[in-house]
């Protein structure tokens, strides 16, 4: 019941990390295109937390970690970018 | 029955639920008509797919190991708490960059407001009482 649950998850997340990369190359304004990104590293920590239950491991989740932390600053980062034309005032 | 039946099944209830989630909150994303309807999808459905993702995550090596998880627990409420906060500042960059909109968007702020030259100001709702 287990396999046939992660591998039915599997196929959800990449189909949504599919339709996240359709949005990022036709966005038609730049705030779609962050919207994007911000919702494809969430969907890449989903992938890997699901890897890390298929093949019964705990060492990737640290990488899922890391991913959060850099997809939350860069986000940010960008948005300080367009709003003010400056990162760091 | 025995236990670990149950608990797989609860498992798995949570990975196809999270997997739900999270793809219709890209499909949401995907299918939308203009920025401020599309910000809706991965700010709401994603986190809580997310969330019930890494719960299941939780409970399989919790019961594989014996012993409590940290970094799900970790990965959780950070996301958790960093997902309004990008939200608010995409819809700040959306306002600012006065991005169009379908008719069906309801509410008027002021930064997407037409303004005419020569007329008054519009008057903002707090200072109403003064005149």
């Amino acid at each position: 019941m287990l396999d046939i649950a992660l591998k039915i998850s599997l196929a959800l997340v990449l189909v949504a990390i599919v339709l996240n990369t359709y949005r990022l190359s036709v966005g038609p304004d730049m705030p779609d295109r962050i919207l994007a990104l911000d919702t494809m590293y969430v969907n890449s920590i989903a992938l890997i937390v699901l890897m890390g239950l298929w093949l019964n491991t705990k060492t990737y989740f640290e990488a899922a970690l890391l991913i959060a932390m850099l997809g939350f600053i860069s986000t940010v980062a960008v948005c300080k970018y367009l709003l003010r034309g400056d990162i760091i005032e | 029955m025995s236990i670990y039946v149950i608990l797989e099944g609860v498992i798995s209830f949570f990975l196809i639920a999270g997997g739900a989630f999270i793809f219709i909150g890209s499909l949401g994303m995907t299918h939308l008509r203009d920025f401020y309807m599309r910000l809706h999808g991965p700010t709401k459905a994603t986190t809580m797919g997310i969330g019930c993702i890494l719960t299941a995550s939780m409970l399989y090596f919790g019961i594989i190991d014996s012993y409590p998880v940290i970094q799900e627990m970790l990965i959780a409420l950070f996301l958790f708490i960093t997902a309004p906060v990008s939200a608010h500042l995409l819809a700040k960059t959306g306002l600012h960059q006065q991005l169009r909109r379908v008719e069906k968007t309801r509410g008027e702020p002021a930064e997407l407001r037409d303004e005419e030259v020569g007329k008054k100001p519009v008057p903002h709702h707090s200072d109403a009482g003064h005149d």
